[in-house]
């Protein structure tokens, strides 16, 4: 953040129009060079989600899952903060999942790297 | 395919008017003023241009159309630049040269062209279609022009991947008509924030310039008679750094030594 920045958010100001520009630029090129359309994007967060919950239950209200492109490098960040592990395979949605192990995953990020 | 040591580069940017024509007009002649054999192609054959912002526009007899035909020989169709014999234009054909031209016609043009020039300056079309796969098609390396305005960075970009995929390499980045008070009010997107989005090294930086249209209206490029002009001179730099020379870029909104630049800097700092 620069002093500008702060001196704008003290004054309830609007940001600087060069920092609006490189975050829709930032955004759009993330979408762009992945060449994934949002509803096939969409489309996957649903199915990322599903998965996740499967075996953990996440708060469906603080996750995401983005692009993000830095370097020419376009990233699938997913932020999914886990809530507690699923106490015991469900049948039917985690019929070959291995409670021990669920309960020892990670929260946080995981990053799929695209070229 | 092209004659070795011969450097083939392509000027292009995706959006259309950011000034592709107009650099490779300047960078023709300073590269030309400073002792390299350069040829500018034009291969904006729909809209054709350089002619008339190198002034040649009335000494054309044949075009790039007679040559690929085989009606005329090379040396026929090249116009060379009387006052700076260095350069010499290879006029764009007929606008239906679009309905039959392939990559393989501009491969063959590129690589007579290769047999007496060290530089082959390629002016791109706007866009992403045929025309731009016909002029890459005769390239080795680019460079990517672009503006500090959304779109025009935003179809870079889409321009930088193609070149990836056909194995141009290296590419470079000018940025033209930068306004430093804009930049420095913060109102313009910075000269690191277009090299950190596109990733790509920095070749020079061209300010807007009101010169640029005097000089266009003469069809004299602002390279050719030594005027100071602030685009003069960064054109100047641009041909030197081609040519392997360091010379230092300077930041726009860090050159000034006034109050207004004092304090656009300290507004501009990062406190965490
Ligand atoms: N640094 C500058 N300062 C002021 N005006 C500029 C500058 N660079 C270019 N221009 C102006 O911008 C306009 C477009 O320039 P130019 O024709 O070189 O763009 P282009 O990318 O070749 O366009 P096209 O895509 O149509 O081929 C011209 O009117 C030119 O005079
Ligand atoms: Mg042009």
């Amino acid at each position: 953040m620069t002093l500008r920045d702060f001196i704008d958010k003290l004054l309830g100001r609007q940001p600087a129009s060069a920092n609006v520009a490189r975050e829709r630029l930032q955004l759009v090129l993330a979408h762009d060079r992945s060449d994934l359309n949002p509803e096939l994007l969409e489309q996957m967060r649903r199915e990322i989600l599903e998965v996740v919950s499967r075996y953990v239950e996440i708060d469906l209200d603080e996750g995401d899952v983005s692009l993000e492109t830095e370097d020419r490098v376009t990233a699938l960040v997913a932020n999914l903060p886990i809530k507690r592990a699923r106490p015991l395979a469900e049948p039917g949605t985690a019929a070959d999942a291995d409670p021990a192990s669920a309960s020892s995953a990670p929260a946080g990020d995981g990053a799929i790297a695209t070229a | 395919m092209t004659a070795p040591g011969t450097r083939y580069i392509l000027i292009c940017s995706g959006k259309g008017g950011v000034g592709k024509t107009t650099l490779t007009a300047n960078l023709g002649i300073a590269l030309a003023r400073q002792g390299v054999r350069t040829a500018v192609l034009d291969a904006d054959f729909g809209l054709r241009n350089l002619d008339l912002l190198l002034g040649l526009e009335n000494r054309i007899v044949f075009t790039a159309q007679e040559v690929l035909a085989g009606s005329c020989r090379l040396e026929q169709a090249l116009v060379k630049h009387k006052q700076e014999p260095n350069l010499a234009l290879l006029p764009a054909g007929n606008p239906r040269m679009l309905e039959w031209l392939k990559p393989e016609d501009m491969q063959r043009i590129a690589a007579m062209l290769g047999e007496q020039f060290d530089i082959v300056l390629i002016d791109c079309p706007a866009g992403i279609e045929d025309g731009f796969k016909n002029a890459v098609a005769a390239a080795q390396e680019a460079i990517v022009i672009t503006t500090p305005e959304v779109s025009a960075v935003r179809d870079a970009d889409r321009v930088i991947g193609l070149l990836n995929s056909h194995g141009v390499q290296p590419i470079q980045l000018v940025l033209n008509r930068v306004r430093p008070k804009m930049m420095a009010n913060q109102e313009m997107l910075s000269v690191s924030d277009v090299t950190d989005i596109l990733a790509l090294p920095l070749l020079g930086l061209v300010m807007e310039d009101e010169q640029v249209i005097v000089s266009t209206n003469r069809g004299e490029p602002l390279t050719l008679n030594g005027t100071k002009s602030p685009a003069a001179l960064a054109y100047n730099n641009i041909a030197r750094r081609l040519r392997g020379e360091e010379v230092p870029l300077l930041d726009p909104t860090k050159a000034g030594r006034g109050l207004r630049a004092k304090l656009g800097r300290l507004m501009t700092t990062k406190i965490f």
